[in-house]
């Protein structure tokens, strides 16, 4: 008898699992748009615009305390506070006014070919950080942490600058072999990596650092050797100005900076999709990222997806150094051409949670930054550090989507009826809380 | 000390972990629970470990009530717990791994490492420990880093010692040796509870057995019960399964296995030179103990071990040596033990999970590209045919319940072209009526006449389904038995001894047998 209640007790249990999605707590009747407002407010999208916009509540919060006007007028905060209030307004107002009129619209420009000039060059900045944070994102999505992209532009930069100004070649030819030339280049340091990890399982994050400095350093060492990257004639350590077939040309006019790789970025960004989304390559690099156990026993190679998405992520990435070396600064570059856009963008890739679209609005968004925080420096004697804090700022915060959460108090995503896990939590709980007593 | 635990209830939502479960451990007594993975053992002393609180009835101690907040109330009371996976740190040494959680500290709040070292030298010699307290955990083998976690409850003076599946881990020596130790302990007074499912440590070390299923009592036995009784008051199931089939009409030999040897990765035998064959359109039921080699036979069919010898050939054709890839291409179904881990893709929709194994050619991706309409009009038939209850097909996997889970694995398996559906642990952790909807499919796919290997360590499974019966100990086959062999044979094979001469010892010599049980345990454990 007894054996027979444990069995409608099972079967009970069960009847809750396999409804489980659906069904609220005993109490409360199910609804699901209350459940669908919840994965909206608890998906990751709100996560990441949450955490810009916190970055900059917290940067304004660094604005006015670092500010030497609400210094002075918090001095006497208690006989005129209002003055305080005001200065912390005029100057968070003004940065932010300067960050925004540096980035997007300029209304102090008399037409509007001049006052849209900012947003040019904030997709000029965005271009290399869009196609570099594809690439890493491609990574993550395979489960491969790249901090390469340093090394990987380098490299890139050495290949494409090298086809850039070595060869007279006709006008489109010349610049499609330069661009391809840099694909290979980040491709081939990238896949040093992914081979060394497919092959004897060496972690790529040490591998990827170890491999930008080698980079940085022989890099620097070519530039300064006569023969090798050096510019003729010249002493310092610094490339030949590319050859101008070989020269993004300017999109919209030469009285803005902005040129094709932005249009390069907009289909990588497209490629990328398909590639994730619609391919079964990228499929493949998906199941490895979520569960490699699961991708090898369905017959899956793990080390051809790693190795694979290391080659076409470092190839992204070299697109990147191709934008900079043969658009913005065609004539010639030294060792720092990377310009930290290569850590740059891992950030950008966490920002767009590792999606193509997610990835290529976070790139405009840290384009803005920098075009932006130019002006903020100069308009506002605002340090352009507050930028950089409120970009690592932003990492902090994505890094912590709990703690966004908390602030916010959103409901945790996931959290669901205590049926279905429930028996498995005691358990996983349980050496957590041991460890911390 | 004595324990009582009086109609201990916990109820996770409507499952019942621990249904009104009532034990005494006397002191100077070893106390065996028993039961399966899932029984609710770990439920059970999560709660007496104050973890957890329990729904209904009192946990005393000497006859008194106790109410334990947290597991800092329940080493006050005095009761230790070694758990299956240590809870040391690695870079500190023994005694400051002891004096954690308790440090005695000194002038100006300075840590008293003398007296915690005086403390893991003098316990440790009042038993024979071997512990040097200034080693690095870090450098420590295995067994001494569980001796570390024993002297830890002890020098909070545990009278009360909890070991959860505390073999595991081990290999048979330090096995040997933790038992040793555990009568020493005994001798002293302590009351010891011992968890597991493993029958020949019950038997060796407890005075007394607790027989825990579906989280009830279901019985108490003497350690001189025979393996075969305490195999079926463990895995014998409260409802009896039956599998509507008809005989068996096998074919031609389809599968032969010859000498197949595995070494896994950490260089232990797990399989030892194993033959069989599977006849079209007859089930092979592999039984055994968990962890004799069975996960590791399966893993070799697949071509996911690495370390082969032997043969493995379908339909005249070799298939070992080959890759996963050649292997599934070969007809190869294969449903893993541990679906979460190795069948599923838990952030993958329903429909993606269902092409996982096809995501190479055609139907599922051409030119390079997913065919999606084709995937969407296949996952929704699938859906339908296997009665996957969800909300879409687009519905991660990860949501859905082991049930469901199942018959997605499952549906992606017999979807393909099969010679051969190898079918390991199908059932395990499902409820009943989940339980009889695989076995179904696993009966049509046989008399659809592909040969099918089931493994299952449940004996009610292997008498629903199989036509054939081989019972795997300690890397090897014992035998091959028809269905319908009664119980006690099967479990006096699960215990390695042939039934045709019952009480002559176990076929291969003693060391060598311990080095395949351990390597088994190991991947268990793994």
């Amino acid at each position: 008898m007894s054996d027979q209640n444990a069995a409608d007790a099972a079967g009970r249990a069960d009847v809750a699992l396999e409804t489980g999605a659906r069904v609220a707590p005993d109490d409360q009747q199910p609804n699901r748009w209350n459940d669908a407002l919840r994965q909206i407010v608890g998906g990751s999208v709100v996560i990441s615009i949450l955490a810009v916009v916190l970055a900059l509540i917290v940067g304004a919060i660094l604005i006015a305390v670092t500010d030497p006007g609400v210094q002075k007028a918090a001095g006497y905060f208690f006989a005129r506070p209002g003055d305080t209030f005001q200065a912390i307004w005029n100057v968070v107002s003004g940065a932010y006014t300067s960050l925004f009129q540096g980035a997007i619209y300029n209304f102090g420009r008399p037409t509007f070919a001049a006052g849209i000039r900012p947003f040019m060059d904030t997709l000029t900045y965005a271009t290399p950080l869009i196609v570099a944070g594809l690439g890493v994102g491609l990574g993550f999505r395979t489960g491969i942490f790249n901090i390469g992209g340093q090394g990987q532009m380098l490299i890139a930069a050495a290949f494409c600058g090298w086809i850039g100004w070595s060869f007279q070649l006709p006008p489109v030819l010349h610049l499609i072999v330069a661009i391809a030339a840099g694909f290979v280049g980040g491709a081939f340091w990238a896949a040093i990596a992914g081979v060394l990890k497919a092959r004897t399982g060496a972690h790529e994050v040490i591998v990827t650092i170890m491999l930008n400095w080698i980079a940085l350093y022989l890099i620097s060492y070519l530039l300064r050797t006569p023969g090798a990257l050096q510019a003729h004639g010249s002493n310092n350590p610094k490339s030949p100005a590319i050859l101008p077939n070989a020269v993004l040309p300017p999109l919209f006019g030469p009285q803005y900076q902005l040129h094709w790789g932005f249009v390069i970025a907009i289909a990588a960004t497209v490629v990328v999709w398909w590639l994730l989304e619609r391919s079964s390559l990228g499929f493949k690099f998906r199941a490895v990222g979520e569960n490699p156990n699961a991708a090898r026993v369905a017959g899956i190679s793990v080390n051809a997806a790693i190795v694979w998405s290391m080659v076409i992520g470092g190839g992204l990435v070299g697109l990147a150094a191709v934008d900079q070396v043969l658009g913005t600064t065609s004539g010639g570059f030294g060792s720092s051409i990377d310009a930290g856009i290569g850590f740059d963008a891992i950030t950008v890739a966490l920002l767009g949670r590792s999606r193509p679209l997610g990835i290529f609005i976070a790139g405009v968004l840290f384009g803005a930054f920098k075009a932006g925080g130019f002006l903020m420096q100069a308009a506002n004697g605002i340090p352009i550090d507050i930028v950089l804090v409120v970009q690592s700022l932003i990492v902090l915060f994505i890094a912590a989507p709990p703690l966004v959460r908390a602030i916010f108090r959103l409901p945790t995503p996931g959290r669901r009826p205590p049926q279905k896990k429930a028996p498995a939590t005691p358990a996983s709980q349980a050496p957590k809380e041991v460890a911390a007593k | 000390m004595k324990l009582e635990l009086r109609g201990i209830t916990k109820r996770f939502g409507s499952l019942t972990a621990n249904d009104h479960i009532s034990l005494t451990v006397e002191p100077g007594e070893i106390h065996c629970i028993l039961g399966e993975n899932g029984a609710g053992k770990s439920t059970l002393m999560n709660v007496l470990y104050g973890l957890l609180q329990a729904d209904e009835g009192e946990i005393l101690l000497d006859d008194v009530v106790q109410h334990f907040d947290g597991p800092g109330d329940a080493m006050k009371a005095g009761i230790g717990m070694v758990h299956q996976h240590f809870m040391l740190i690695p870079v500190f040494t023994v005694a400051e791994n002891v004096m954690l959680g308790n440090e005695s500290t000194g002038f100006a709040g300075f840590l008293n490492h003398k007296d915690a070292r005086t403390r893991v030298q003098e316990i440790s010699s009042r038993f024979g420990f071997d512990v040097d307290p200034d080693a690095l955990i870090e450098n420590l083998p295995v067994g001494v880093q569980q001796r570390v976690e024993i002297i830890k409850a002890l020098s909070r003076d545990a009278k009360v010692l909890v070991f959860d599946e505390p073999t595991a881990v081990l290999t048979p020596q330090e096995t040997d040796e933790l038992m040793a130790i555990m009568r020493q302990l005994r001798d002293a007074g302590t009351a010891i509870v011992f968890i597991t499912h493993k029958l020949r440590e019950v038997r060796e070390v407890a005075d007394r057995i607790t027989v825990v299923r579906l989280g009830k009592v279901v019985g108490e036995a003497s350690p001189t019960a025979s393996n075969a009784e305490l195999a079926s008051l463990m895995v014998g199931r409260a409802v009896e399964l039956k599998v509507q089939k008809e005989a068996a009409k096998p074919g031609a030999a389809a599968l032969q296995v010859r000498g197949l040897t595995v070494v896994d990765h950490l260089g232990q035998l797990v399989v030892n030179d194993v033959d069989f064959e599977v006849r079209a359109g007859e089930i092979l039921a592999i039984a055994g103990v968990q962890g004799n080699g069975q996960t590791e036979l399966t893993e070799a069919l697949l071509g996911l071990q690495e370390h082969v010898e032997g043969e493995i050939v379908l339909d005249g054709k070799k298939i070992s040596g080959e890759g996963v890839r050649k292997v599934l291409e070969a007809g190869v179904g294969f449903v893993p033990e541990d679906r979460n881990e190795d069948g599923l893709v838990g952030g993958f929709s329903i429909a993606e999970n269902l092409m996982l194994d096809r995501s190479d050619s055609a139907p599922f991706v051409k030119g390079g590209g997913l065919q999606l309409g084709y995937r969407a009009r296949f996952a929704a038939e699938k859906v339908r045919e296997f009665d996957v209850r969800a909300q879409g097909i687009d519905t991660p996997v990860g949501t859905l319940s082991g049930g469901n889970q199942q018959k997605v694995v499952l549906a992606r398996e017999l979807s393909r072209d099969l010679r051969l559906l190898v079918a390991a642990q199908p059932t395990r952790g499902l409820d009943v009526g989940s339980i009889e909807f695989v076995h179904k499919r696993i009966v049509e796919a046989r008399d659809s006449g592909i040969p099918v290997i089931v493994v299952s360590t449940e004996l009610d499974e292997v008498d629903a389904l199989a036509d054939r019966i081989a019972v795997m100990y300690r890397g090897g086959i014992v035998g091959i038995v028809p269905a319908g062999t009664d119980r006690e044979t099967l479990g006096i094979m699960m215990a390695g001894e042939h039934p045709d001469a019952p009480h002559e010892p176990p076929p291969a010599p003693r060391d060598l047998d311990d080095a395949s049980d351990d390597a088994g345990s190991r991947g268990e454990a793994a």
